[in-house]
């Protein structure tokens, strides 16, 4: 049999995926049986709470490693003030595009 | 099918058509914008299918168009997909029971779905959310990515249509309930710090895992339904 070498993109593409897949089954796979105390399930509990707001800082502040324009941030704190004020999220989320669109076409960068 | 899209209510299911709507569009310029740095278009097709992590998937390519190695942009890759794991952790009961569930579930974890997830309060609403939400992303993201992938250059410029400020946006928008808790709201801003402060210094990816230091301001667990008196 002759076994064809897997070109080395699909391989990477292959690898990333499946190591992906491990972190996202571990915690349904293992979480049952970690048998968590109340304050370890706390901070499981909360941890997605850090990091989804550790991503919305850096997305919105950051550009490939330093501070993004002005535009960017101008947008998601309007988003952010709106959603404070439980404005709906349809509102919020187009208020942040609006908004930053609006100020790069202004020439903001 | 029907009894999911009553749980959600009509306002919930136009909040998730419209992060699907976002996310095409931004899965449109993906697909163009790898096959015109000269991929095939199989390349960001089969990567949305398998990965399914678009932040990755962009940084890969990105990478290994700029004239990076492989290695080094699996290994970035898998770095910026880190975070899944403690969202798995959080999210095991949320996908249901049975393995069936949680290993077809795993892989729609993604922080749309886990943020749409985390927004609602009752268990019930929590796992229809993260369903609807994982399997709509998932169903948009791929035909956004084929249809970029094929058309070439069709939305190239999501900067100028503000796209980049949705993405934060729909993340803050469904976090900032949770944020309105005093101990959490001072664990995610010291994680937040963390994570802007590191950028600089650190690989993709890093930062944002190095802000769970943040839970150190987690405080303690409080049992809502304990009664007054009682010792956790």
């Amino acid at each position: 049999m002759i076994v064809q070498p897997v070109p080395p993109l699909l391989g990477g593409i292959l690898v990333l995926a499946a190591g992906t897949y491990l972190f996202r089954v571990a915690g349904p796979l293992l979480g049952p049986r970690l048998r968590l105390g109340v304050r370890a399930r706390h901070l499981v509990d909360v941890a997605p709470v850090v990091l989804l707001t550790a991503l919305v800082a850096t997305a919105a502040l950051l550009e490939g490693g330093s501070a993004a324009g002005a535009a960017r941030p101008i947008g998601v704190v309007v988003a952010g003030a709106l959603a404070w004020r439980r404005a709906p999220f349809v509102v919020v989320v187009i208020a942040a595009a609006t908004v930053t669109a609006a100020l790069r076409r202004l020439g903001v960068p | 099918m029907r009894s999911l899209f009553r749980t959600l209510g009509p306002s919930l299911l136009r909040d998730i058509v419209l992060v699907c709507l976002a996310d095409a569009v931004v899965g449109m310029s993906y697909g163009a914008i790898t096959t015109s740095a000269g991929f095939h278009p199989w390349v960001p097709v089969l990567a949305s299918l398998v990965v399914f992590a678009g932040a990755s998937q962009f940084l890969v390519t990105g990478i290994v168009a700029a004239g990076g190695s492989l290695p080094a942009a699996v290994a970035a890759g898998l770095l910026v997909n880190a975070r899944h794991l403690p969202f798995g952790l959080a999210m095991g009961d949320v996908l249901g029971r049975g393995a069936v569930r949680r290993l077809a579930g795993s892989h729609l974890l993604i922080d749309e779905s886990v943020a749409f997830a985390l927004a609602q309060a009752h268990p019930r609403r929590r796992r229809a959310a993260f369903w609807t939400c994982g399997v709509s992303l998932f169903a948009c993201w791929n035909l956004a990515v084929c249809a970029g992938a094929l058309a070439g250059r069709a939305v190239h410029d999501t900067a100028a249509l503000g796209l980049d400020a949705a993405f934060p946006a729909v993340l803050l928008a469904l976090v900032l309930p949770a944020l309105r808790t005093a101990a959490k709201a001072r664990a995610a801003a010291v994680g937040a710090v963390i994570a802007l402060v590191s950028t600089p210094l650190l690989p993709a990816g890093l930062p944002v895992l190095l802000s769970l230091a943040g839970l150190l301001m987690a405080g303690r667990p409080h049992p809502p339904a304990a009664p007054e008196g009682a010792t956790p």
